[in-house]
């Protein structure tokens, strides 16, 4: 019978069929951060052991200080990395902490050290998880006591989702790139429309896609509403994996690559949904809500609560109120008082190379962050001289983390303080206390930042 | 070990808004905070239930007369949304919170409230729009969730049944854990460990 990928990659984990239709599946790769760390004190309580120490890998990220040499503004933060380093240690996991050049945000060096591998089930207590189906691979974010029962047992219990295909055909246009593709497919089937799916992403456009470019996409399909996303391996996926840290080499890379060929989706398998969007249609995207699927094209005007139907008007109303918009402006009228370049989203090196193409020659007119995914991200910006890029046109150059995608380290912007941001949310209060936030692609944030509003890339000569 | 849920007839507080996400049910500053520490239920939904000197906001609907002393969420769609913070799950608990009614909600969020002895009850879209009105109309009004049942009763008295995962149902009902329950497949873990995965070297990484 055909089988799509994620049947594939589920058939080949499964351990046992549970009571009640679920199933116990296993765990090839168990990604662990300091937010994990309520997941150890737990099962440390119970006398636990990690059941596979070697499966299991760990980075600081959530709350390092991004600005280099900078103390922990508080004991609490601190002491969430103090408790990660001592678990790690004791429990044997391989831990990429200050001071290495690995540490990084947890869905950036599971790829960049070849820890993610096509046909792989793995996962994260994060809900960008997702990032890893870019490889090929069922990634999924779970839970704190759903990391505690993966320390244990390396299984987790799951009901099987029903799978979505969303084809992106034709070609994207000139600085149109994954982020815009990711944001106009929220905008189209909503922040809930991946609910309860696994999510396939195909089509031209995927196919043409670099793997930080699938990886950006992967990365939202939580703000779809989907816990995974996936895009098939194909050529791209093995040149980027081949050579790794962690990767297979030699003979067992010849075989772990015909493994990998078989994965992608029968040409007859069917799909639950099917959703079709135009490549060529697609335009650079921001958002201008407090969803992520209150994304436009940076060409429309904010929405007016008076033109929508009854139903949605309160809730317009109320975005708009804390966004502090006016219904019918025009976006690019919007203002910004801070950018923010970086997150799991988008802060690859080919992120900061987009970014820093736009930045070059020009001048930050209000303060802009650049926070690379690793410390190799960063350490190969540096070689290529986009740090200098950077510098030159007044933008902040920082160490490697999760910093203000989500503020827990400390690093938030002010109350109405409105940011131009690469991350993946808009959330009220996601970026800071009464932060608002408009999300956007590399070079557009870029654009942002030195024009100081919501500015069409493709304008800027 | 999560506490058993069975019945429960308790107040109820409507939340309108859709696409709640984890993010405003509880902000990342309180996420560092020990779970069940002293005030974890200030923390829930607090950015949005107290203003910034700590005064309670009387236009939160938690903090208007019949609906503080809620223990049932009746909620949009898609609610729970965005991160997988477990925490969102334990400020609700820590508040009192019982059991949330949803058309739909936020897949990780779901699955957070069933390891917390939280019920999710899912109902089509115009029931849960019009239990919302329902205590709209009268702050205070009771629902009763029954998982053995599996219906909630209405202010009104109408009857609505809800599908619940059997697995869930019988985890909730019992308070029983899923790691102890996991342990007892011991033997086709390491069956499935030594036959079945043994074959790919890739899987396990030569450290």
């Amino acid at each position: 019978m055909a089988r799509t990928m994620f049947e594939k990659i589920w058939a080949r984990h499964v351990v046992a069929e549970g009571p009640g239709g679920q199933t116990l599946l296993y765990i090839d790769r168990h990604l662990l951060h300091e937010g994990s760390t309520p997941a150890f004190l737990r099962l440390a309580k119970t006398g636990r052991r990690v059941r596979r120490p070697d499966l299991s890998f760990a980075t600081a990220d959530h709350y390092v200080q991004t600005s280099p040499g900078a103390p922990a503004p508080d004991a609490e933060i601190r002491n969430m990395i103090e408790i990660l380093d001592a678990h790690t240690t004791q429990q044997g996991i391989v831990l990429f902490g200050q001071g290495d050049a690995r540490r990084g945000i947890v869905h950036v060096i599971g790829p960049e050290q070849g820890l993610t591998l096509p046909g792989m089930l793995l996962v994260c207590g994060d809900s960008h998880t997702a990032t890893h189906g870019a490889l090929g691979a069922l990634a999924f974010g779970i839970g704190s006591s759903e990391v505690e029962h993966v320390l244990a047992t390396q299984t987790l219990w799951q009901r099987k989702p029903k799978t979505m295909r969303i084809t992106v055909d034709g070609r994207l246009g000139a600085g149109v790139g994954a982020k815009d593709v990711i944001l106009a497919i929220i905008a189209h089937i909503s922040a809930a429309g991946g609910v309860g799916h696994a999510l396939e992403y195909a089509g031209a456009v995927l196919r043409s896609m670099s793997m930080a470019e699938r990886m950006t996409v992967c990365n939202m399909s939580i703000e779809a509403g989907a816990r995974c996303g996936m895009v098939a391996p194909d050529d791209t996926t093995y040149a980027y994996v081949k050579g790794r840290p962690f990767a297979p080499a030699g003979e067992a890379w010849e075989r772990a690559l015909a493994y990998w060929r078989t994965l992608p989706s029968d040409a007859d398998a069917t799909f639950d949904r099917e959703v079709r969007l135009d490549g060529a249609a697609i335009a650079p995207t921001v958002t201008w809500g407090t969803s992520p699927q209150d994304a436009l094209p940076i060409t429309a005007r904010v929405p007016d609560p008076a033109a929508v139907e009854p139903g949605r008007r309160a809730s317009l109303e109320r975005a708009l109120a804390y966004m502090g918009l006016t219904g019918g402006m025009p976006l690019t009228d919007v203002t910004v008082d801070r950018v923010f370049i970086g997150s799991c989203t988008n802060s690859r090196l080919e992120d900061l190379r987009a970014a820093a193409a736009v930045a070059k020659g020009r001048r930050a007119v209000v303060p802009a962050w650049i926070v690379p995914g690793s410390g190799l991200v960063k350490e190969a910006a540096e070689r290529e001289g986009l740090d200098r890029i950077f510098r030159e046109a007044g933008f902040d150059w920082r160490e490697a983390g999760c910093s203000m995608c989500v503020g827990m380290n400390g690093e938030t912007a002010r109350e109405r303080e409105r940011v131009a941001s690469t991350s993946n949310r808009n959330f009220e209060g996601r970026q800071g206390k009464g932060a608002r936030t408009h999300l956007m692609s590399p070079a557009m944030a870029a654009a942002a930042a030195v024009t100081g509003r919501l500015t069409d890339v493709r304008g800027l000569a | 070990m999560p506490p058993p849920f069975t019945r429960l007839t308790a107040p109820a507080v409507p939340i309108d808004l859709p696409n709640v996400d984890t993010d405003r049910v509880i902000p990342a500053r309180f996420l560092r905070k020990p779970q069940g520490s002293a005030g974890y239920d200030t923390y829930l939904f607090h950015d949005v239930r107290f203003d910034a000197a700590g005064a309670e906001r009387p236009e939160f609907v938690l903090n208007q007369p019949g609906f503080r002393e809620a223990r049932i969420v009746v909620a949009a769609e898609n609610f729970g949304c965005g991160s997988s913070r477990e925490a969102a799950v334990w400020a609700l608990a820590a508040y009192g919170i019982r059991a949330v009614i949803a058309p739909s909600l936020g897949d990780i969020f779901h699955q957070n409230c069933g390891k917390n002895g939280v019920l999710a009850v899912i109902l089509p879209a115009a029931v849960v729009a019009e239990l919302r009105r329902q205590l709209h109309a009268r702050p205070g009004a009771v629902l009763t969730v029954d998982l053995e049942a599996q219906t909630v009763t209405a202010p009104d008295g109408a009857v609505h049944c809800f599908e619940i995962d059997p697995f869930r149902k019988q985890m909730l009902l019992s308070g029983q854990d899923d790691i102890g329950l996991t342990l007892g497949y011991e033997s086709q873990i390491a069956a499935y460990e030594t036959g079945h995965r043994a074959a790919p070297p890739w899987l396990t990484p030569a450290l």
